[in-house]
């Protein structure tokens, strides 16, 4: 990733040839060879396309479906380097737009193009995972942070100048370690190292301890710990590793997800720079348990920035024995779907197709990737695991709540004096985690990112565990000055944008549910229209296929039971009976057009 | 389990094979579960969720939930036509759907879903008027995705029936469509007999010529309800 941006290679079908060979010409590693594609020729052209198709065996309209399916995969002509602005309500808030601006000056061109010279794109993207210093950009596969007016320009200049991401992002890239280039670019902002997985952790004790254990005995003490998932759905983890020790296949499979894409979400971020080996020991320790044959660790795309880092840990894990003896683990980098991580999704987008979640039952531990048993974690799950492993299912299951154990890494951002991530015990309530953060004049915190609750300043005695706002650990906090309706609004243009569209009520609902609050937004909203809101949430939580439309109103939902004067406030009753939002004058204006002429009735200027 | 089991739709007691869907159980009894995306003989896709039942207190999709012993099954209930109404019109302001000018009119899956599932009244949705450009390139297929209901029965049956792989989806979330292999229809292996042009559900592939040859008074929906030659099973 050092190299000095050369200008792009011309498609030649060797080398696509090439690319695809070097994947085995395999169909389910069609993702890493059109991420590959796109690496050597800046996009995904019709003619990549065809050769891919022809090389894997696939037709020409399935590698389009994989290709289109994935934001980072473009289907048209790209610069050498794409700029994609972090477009999180985090870094709108932040001075994103000032940002945009000066980007846009410097380059000459608007978000969606790309310079007359060729050297650069400029794009918006959902988080990025940098919302703790914000506003935030991807460059190229290097992530720029605290982005300011200037800094945007000096990077815009130094890259249309023909400078690398490298040489413009890493000082001394070439010096620098994989690790040392990361922290060069990202703060890790731990703010508060608990006792479990921050602070001083010993290599390979958890690992050594489950190596001198019986499979079925790592599965009680995980379960005993009380461990749950902690990406969000908190599914007891020691029960989904036996329904996957007990399948029939005895080809099982481990997969990390590192997929975190929930908007303010990027506690994971601070595990795989600073405990990456911790993670790699409980993958170890999984397929011990379960008898795993091959390890995937599914890495966003979004954080690219750490694959030279992380495919060195594992390389280290290897040269210690921790893996390639019976069980090893490859890394597979997402391409921009914040729906990959769904565990069905994920698997599908580790099999190279669409990332479409799975049809359940089958669930994965019975069939998952390939259609082998499949265990899915969090990272975070699996450096709980090399912890448990190490000091004792006791020993976790002591910290936190009745029902919530251990400890949880939270990613705190928006408006308070101290953003990052903190390693704390289940059980603290909102008012106190304000405190900590310093955020103490919130006037909403949203907990989980937009799939989860927006909490009012009535309900900060709320406590963050499962017996009360169970969460992936995401709180964003917001000040008296935010518009909620604002963010509200956003966070359903981000479902919509991430939808997969497989069914009709997350595709085509959340749609309506964004035009509706669009609706209030312009003052145009009766009383009607909070159940409309209501009754078309319902409809897709109840019948959305996974979990993201089963979540996609909860933005709407959650801030209308908890704000509700803020709803009320911009909802007016209709005494004249006539809707707001039928404007007869547009209603018109294409017939008017096509018939070349006013209409005497509707033009209020006709007579002038 | 290898024997024949029993469970309960709406109160009625359904008898299903090992392996069944819920659905396949409920058909081959004689009750009808709206449906759209799935069609007999095609691998079941659980896309358009009309299907959706409560099963046992869970909101499932009958075409894919494995049918269990001694599940109470909730099917034709205000409950669940409220919510397929709405997903139907849901269908109907994501296309373009004009059935006065489609040719496929009295035909129409969906159409018949709707007088079925009685939408009668205005609905409340806002249209998104897709606009897509028509195929017309084949010589005895047309095209036209802006009445497609994304159900991708095309796909699977051109897939697995027919063995040519002439559709499939491209895109993500609102802009997913049905595309083909190729610049247009006529440059893939597209055949006018293929099964796959026959099990469109609505008016987005046309097997050109044989528009009107049935009568409007005497199509499909013309004789009853959509599901009545299922429930005429009872």
């Amino acid at each position: 990733m050092s190299d000095s941006a050369p200008a792009l290679a011309t498609s030649t079908p060797q080398s696509v040839r090439t690319i695809c060979a070097k994947f085995g010409n395999t169909p389910h590693r069609l993702l890493d060879i059109l991420l590959a594609v796109r690496q050597e020729q800046g996009w995904i052209s019709p003619q990549s396309m065809e050769l891919v198709a022809t090389a894997t065996g696939l037709t020409r309209i399935v590698v389009e479906g994989v290709a289109s399916f994935y934001s980072f995969l473009p289907l048209t002509p790209k610069g050498r380097v794409t700029i994609r602005l972090c477009d999180d309500i985090v870094d709108r808030f932040a001075g994103l737009e000032a940002v945009r601006a000066a980007f846009e000056a410097e380059l000459g061109i608007t978000v969606g193009g790309t310079t007359p010279d060729g050297a650069v794109s400029l794009e918006l993207t959902p988080c990025i995972g940098m919302c703790d210093q914000a506003p935030a950009a991807m460059v190229g596969d290097l992530v720029a942070v605290r982005l300011t007016p200037d800094r945007a320009r000096e990077i815009a200049r130094a890259l249309q100048a023909g400078r690398s991401p490298a040489e413009v992002l890493v000082a001394d890239h070439d010096c620098l370690s994989p690790l040392e280039r990361v922290k060069a670019q990202v703060q890790d902002n731990i703010r508060l190292a608990g006792q479990v997985l921050l602070g001083e952790v010993p290599l390979d004790a958890g690992i050594t301890s489950a190596q001198g254990m019986e499979p079925t005995a790592i599965i009680d003490a995980v379960e005993a710990s009380g461990l749950r998932g902690c990406g969000g759905a908190g599914f007891t983890t020691g029960r989904k590793w036996r329904f996957a020790a007990g399948a029939a296949d005895p080809h099982r499979v481990v997969i990390c997800n590192a997929d975190e894409g929930e908007p303010g979400t990027f506690k994971d971020r601070a595990l795989l720079t600073n405990r990456a080996d911790l993670v790699v020991e409980g993958m170890a320790i999984c397929a011990r348990a379960i008898g795993g044959r091959e390890g995937i660790l599914y890495l966003r795309g979004e954080y690219v920035y750490l694959r030279d880092h992380l495919l060195s840990v594992l390389e280290a894990a290897r040269s210690r024995g921790v893996l390639g003896v019976g069980f090893d683990i490859r890394l597979q980098l997402g391409a921009g779907a914040y729906i990959c991580g769904e565990e069905g999704a994920l698997i599908s987008s580790c099999e190279g197709l669409p990332g479409e979640p799975k049809t359940r039952p089958p669930f994965p531990v019975t069939r998952g990737y390939l259609g082998h048993p499949t265990v899915v974690n969090n990272v975070e799950t699996f450096a709980h695991v090399a912890r448990i492993l190490d000091r004792g299912a006791d020993w976790f299951r002591a910290m936190g709540t009745e029902k919530s154990h251990g400890t949880k890494l939270f990613s705190i951002s928006g408006d308070c004096a101290w953003p990052g991530v903190y390693e704390l015990p289940w059980g603290l309530s909102l008012r106190e985690l304000l405190a900590l953060v310093g955020g103490e004049d919130a006037a909403a915190v949203q907990v989980g990112g937009p799939s989860g609750t927006m909490v009012g300043r009535d309900s900060f005695d709320r406590r963050l565990a499962y017996e009360d706002l169970a969460t992936g650990g995401a709180v964003i906090v917001f000040s008296p000055r935010r518009n909620v309706l604002e963010i509200v609004d956003y966070y359903m243009s981000f479902f919509v944008h991430e939808s997969c569209g497989y069914c009709t009520p997350c595709r085509v609902g959340n749609v309506f549910l964004k035009k509706a609050v669009e609706k209030f937004r312009k003052g145009q909203a009766d009383e009607g229209d909070i159940q409309y809101l209501r009754d078309l949430s319902a409809t897709i939580i109840e019948t959305s296929r996974c979990g993201l439309g089963m979540t996609s109103p909860n933005p709407v939902l959650t801030s209308l039971d908890n704000l509700p004067l803020v709803w009320a406030a911009v909802t007016k009753p209709r005494k004249d009976g006539i809707k707001a939002t039928f404007d007869i004058q547009s209603a018109i204006d294409g017939g008017r057009r096509l018939a070349q002429r006013r209409s005497m009735i509707f033009d209020r200027d006709f007579s002038e | 389990m290898t024997d024949a089991f029993t469970f309960q739709i709406d109160g009625v007691e359904v008898t299903a094979q090992p392996g069944q869907t819920i659905m396949e159980a409920a058909d081959a009894a004689g009750i009808y579960i709206p449906r759209l995306c799935d069609h007999e003989g095609l691998r079941h896709q659980g896309g358009c969720r009309v299907c959706t039942v409560k099963a046992g207190g869970r909101s499932v999709a009958a075409c894919t939930q494995p049918a269990e012993a001694a599940l109470e099954v909730e099917n034709d209930t205000e409950a669940r036509r409220r919510v397929r109404r709405d997903l139907v019109e849901m269908l109907f302001h994501g296309g373009n759907h004009l059935c006065p000018i489609c040719e496929k009119s009295g035909n129409c899956e969906l159409q018949a879903m709707a007088y079925r599932l009685e939408m009668t009244a205005p609905t409340r949705f806002p249209w998104l008027e897709p606009c897509r450009a028509v195929d017309a390139s084949h010589p005895e297929i047309a095209l036209d995705t802006n009445r497609c209901i994304s159900c991708g029965r095309c796909i699977r049956a051109s897939q697995d029936l027919d063995g040519k792989g002439v559709f499939g989806y491209v895109g993500r979330g609102i802009h997913r469509r049905v595309a083909v292999n190729g610049a247009d229809l006529a440059h893939t292996e597209a055949a006018g007999a293929d099964l796959a042009m026959g099990v469109c559900p609505v008016g987005c592939i046309l097997r050109k010529g044989e528009g009107f040859s049935v009568p409007i008074g005497e199509r499909v929906f013309d004789d009853g309800l959509i599901g009545h030659e299922i429930e005429a099973k009872r």
